[in-house]
């Protein structure tokens, strides 16, 4: 059974100080729900991507909790949280996306939240999903792990530290166009540079900064879309792949072989060609990794994801664009609410809502990736 | 956190790792079951060559951590004890502390590299 | 025959020099170098301690030996500063070594001469039949409070000793002298040692260990003319070069054990490096003095006899090449590494 996204929502991401984890996922639930009309009770499941509300906020048994605030619980509506490190909203938007195709809902909600500001430590937080007992131990953090990734690369491939820092100054100047952006300022290749080192070669402005915010989107089996929405966007394929959690398990440090795997899989389902991709919202959690993303993807051959960036082809208006949002770069990382918002971003791009950002798009393309790629989903949607 | 530490000391305190009797695979970190031949495989575990090359590294909060790809093909990371490292560098393993549980906690030790002279 | 099968040295590669250290004190460097022969001393890396450098000489001796690690039978790490005051460094050099778990253990503390205390041990399990190897360990990263006398010495190295049958250097007797003299001491919880100044000269340090050699020579009916070399613990340069003359050893027969000049006092392992030097060089049928001194006060002698087979030893590398491998710090970083800034 074909599904189809009926409506979104989104928060503003960012330092989000006045609001609390139980507010935001309550503004982007209801926005979702005003988006194509529906009233509630008519939802027969929620999946919640969160990657640490245990950290966080000291919450557990959030799917819960969202349930009763959404007034849902009154309906006695199931909710589950997914746990994918920060590909968590992806995988949310997965277990949504197969309850309805299954047949078993015929509408589902699929959201994603964090809260981090109220943790002392968010990077310590979202680091717990690299090995903990292997990689942690050795003194190694996520910014760290991708460090050594950025560092072979460069060395393997010519790799620049402009090139990454390009990827930045991209992805800025498309945030300036997104309302809900955390960083809506553009930057020079130089001020990238010039910030400090986080963990060499990767600095601050390599770095997708942690946000707080929540998305959601709305699932409905195709025979029902239309009647509550007039530009249902499709789900043509939503696939996810494991790949070995801890780097040093890897036989090649340089190929995401979740990624490659999932895209594939994506790609046989939706039956396309990857150069047939009008538009990607990738997981640069770092410069590095929209870099990799290119190469696993197949929008270039491993080695020429830095071309791609230098000839200025993933840009709005180049060959395909990606992160038209502004990334978790500079729309900021909500963690387990980032792979929901990309969902979001793409279904407006393909709906023709995207006003300054806009791009002209068929197909869209989703990657979502857990920690340092142990973890990927790939989303597929089209018209 | 104690027994968490404790249980894995002799695959810290020492480069100690899977050997996959069938296949011929060495692992870093030890694991239980062989990726390559599931349940046929037979996992022993086996002391891991002193010496190894620096395959990439990065420097946070001023220490040196590093893929090693060690002489028998496996790989660990770790830190490196040293002023400066390159992609290639020969490194062996030395005996550090890598860190303590606060003031009155346990000490933490593990396998750490320097550079071979 | 029962003695040394086997040793193994380790020395942290950072130094202090004593102008840095009189730098900070407004005190003139040439009368201290001058008054303790000591030029510089070993201080280890932030994340080295008596354990982790008790485990690198421990590895070393068994590396030398290609003893596997599971017949080593008992394992004594003797130091004044092992990194718990309840827990033994001994079983955290026993796991690293992969000796197994049944072995005799135990962590010693007698200043400065616990780990000749732990040869002693060994010696006497060997000889009984209770083990075939074992192996004690000196080792201290020695404490120091800025500004006192000791920081000028208090140095960092450690240096295992593995005894068995078959040995590389056969101990032909050994001798102990202890009184109860508290010439240097640290109370319970804190965290520098106190000492008696020129009280640990002549009451403590000469009069342990010229009575342990002495009775050691009348044992085993020695003259000093027996001895090729020896060496004694070195508190600094002054203490053994004046013990020596006491006992009518020139020169000549101390220098290859005197570290002390260039890493400074490495308390429990100190005797024993300045041992290790020895062997470094020594060659069959020569034979070694060897007398240590631990405050609060004891002395252990052993009369050491080299023989053949230290010619197919590995003896590389040598610890006076690893004297040589070092990177200087200042004042400031040496409070870092000492843990005294953090
Ligand atoms: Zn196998």
């Amino acid at each position: 059974m074909r599904v189809a996204v009926i409506g979104v929502g989104c928060t503003e991401f960012g330092e989000l100080w006045e609001k609390s984890f139980r507010s935001i996922f309550l503004e982007a639930g209801v926005e979702a729900l005003e988006d194509c009309g529906i009233e509630g009770r008519e939802i027969g499941a929620i999946y919640v991507g969160n990657m640490s509300g245990g950290k966080f906020i000291d919450q557990e048994h959030i799917a819960a909790l969202i349930a009763d605030h959404a007034g849902l619980a009154e309906f006695g509506i199931p909710a589950t949280r997914v746990e994918n490190a920060d590909a968590s909203g992806g995988s949310a938007f997965r277990q949504a996306y197969m309850a309805v195709a299954s047949g078993m809902h015929d509408i589902v909600i699929a959201a994603g939240v964090e809260k981090v500001t109220d943790s002392a430590d968010p990077m310590g937080v979202l680091s717990t999903s690299v090995d903990q007992e292997w990689e942690r131990f050795a003194g190694a953090n996520l910014p760290a792990l991708y460090a050594i990734i950025a560092r072979l690369h460069m060395h393997e491939f010519g790799t620049t530290e402009e090139d990454l820092a390009k990827v930045a100054v991209k992805n800025h100047r498309n945030a300036v166009h997104n309302p809900k952006a955390q960083l809506r300022r553009e930057i020079k290749v130089e001020d990238v540079l010039s910030s400090e080192v986080v963990a060499d070669p990767l600095k601050v402005l390599d770095c997708a900064p942690l946000s707080d915010g929540a998305a959601a989107v709305i699932l409905a089996n195709e025979n029902i879309a239309k009647k509550f929405c007039d530009t249902p966007v499709f789900v043509d394929a939503c696939t996810q792949a494991s790949d070995y959690l801890a780097l040093q398990c890897r036989k090649d440090l340089l190929t995401m072989r979740a990624v490659l795997k999932a895209s594939r899989e994506a790609y046989r389902i939706a039956k396309l060609e990857p150069r047939q991709i009008d538009v990607a919202e990738v997981h640069d959690s770092f410069t590095i990794a929209e870099i990799m993303a290119y190469e696993d993807l197949g929008f270039v051959k491993k080695g020429e994801g830095a071309k791609l960036v230098r000839e200025g082809e993933t840009e709005i208006g180049g060959k395909i664009p990606v992160n038209p949002s502004g990334g978790l770069k500079a729309c900021g990382h909500a963690v387990g609410a980032t792979g929901i918002r990309q969902i979001v971003e793409l279904v407006l791009q393909l709906r023709g809502e995207a006003g300054k950002r806009q791009v002209k798009a068929e197909k869209a393309l989703a990657l979502n990736i857990g920690g340092t790629g142990a973890t990927a989903v790939v989303t597929v949607l089209s018209r | 956190m104690v027994p968490l530490f404790w249980r894995k000391i002799k695959y810290r305190y020492d480069v100690v790792g899977s050997y996959c009797e069938k296949c011929g695979s060495y692992y870093y970190p030890k694991r239980e079951l062989c990726p390559k031949c599931r349940r046929k495989g037979k996992l022993r575990d086996e002391r891991f060559p002193d010496e190894g090359r620096v395959l990439s590294y990065t420097i946070v909060n001023g220490k040196i951590i590093a893929m090693i790809g060690l002489n028998n093909g496996a790989r660990t990371l770790a830190e490196v004890c040293a002023e400066k490292v390159e992609i290639g560098t020969r490194v062996k393993k030395v005996f550090r502390r890598y860190g303590e549980d606060g003031d009155e906690g346990i000490i933490y030790y593990g396998t750490k590299f320097v550079p071979v002279c | 025959m029962i003695g040394i099968v086997s040793y193994g040295t380790y020395i942290p590669r950072f130094r202090i020099k004593v102008e840095e250290i009189a730098r900070i004190w407004g005190e003139n460097p040439e009368a201290i170098k001058n008054s303790l022969g000591v030029f510089e001393k070993s201080v280890p890396d932030l994340d080295e301690d008596t354990a982790t450098m008790a485990v690198e000489a421990g590895r070393e001796a068994l590396q030398r030996s290609n003893i596997p690690p599971e017949k080593i039978g008992a394992i004594f790490v003797g130091s004044e500063s092992h990194p718990y005051a309840v827990k033994p460094t001994a079983t955290i050099v026993g796991e690293a070594l992969g000796v197994g778990n049944y072995y005799y253990c135990a962590d010693l503390e007698f200043a400065c001469k616990a780990g000749t205390a732990g040869m002693q041990f060994c010696y006497a399990m060997v000889r009984s039949g209770m083990i075939e190897y074992g192996m004690s360990i000196g080792s201290d990263t020695a404490q120091s409070k800025p500004g006192d006398a000791l920081e000028y010495t208090a140095g960092a190295g450690a240096c295992a000793i593995i005894i068995g049958k078959d040995p590389i250097a056969e101990i032909e007797a050994t001798v102990s002298y202890t009184s109860d003299t508290p010439d240097f001491w640290r109370r319970d919880l804190q965290p520098y040692p106190s000492h008696g100044g020129r009280f640990t000269g002549a009451p403590a340090y000469f009069r342990h260990v010229v009575s342990a050699a002495k009775k050691l020579m009348e044992i085993c009916g020695y003259s000093e003319k027996d001895f090729d070399y020896a060496v004694f613990h070195q508190p600094n340069a002054k203490f053994p070069q004046r013990v020596a003359g006491i006992l009518g050893f020139g020169e000549e027969k101390i220098a290859d054990g005197m570290l002390v000049r260039a890493i400074g006092n490495t308390y429990s392992a100190a005797s024993l490096l300045g041992l290790a030097g020895i062997l470094d060089v020594a060659k069959p049928d020569q034979r070694i003095l060897l007398v240590s001194f631990g405050s609060g006060a004891g002395s252990d002698a052993f009369a050491i006899r080299v023989t053949e087979k230290i010619l197919s030893y590995p003896r590389n590398t040598k610890v006076w090449e690893k004297v040589k491998n070092r990177v200087y710090l200042d004042y400031a970083l040496y409070l870092k590494h000492k843990r005294m800034i953090k």
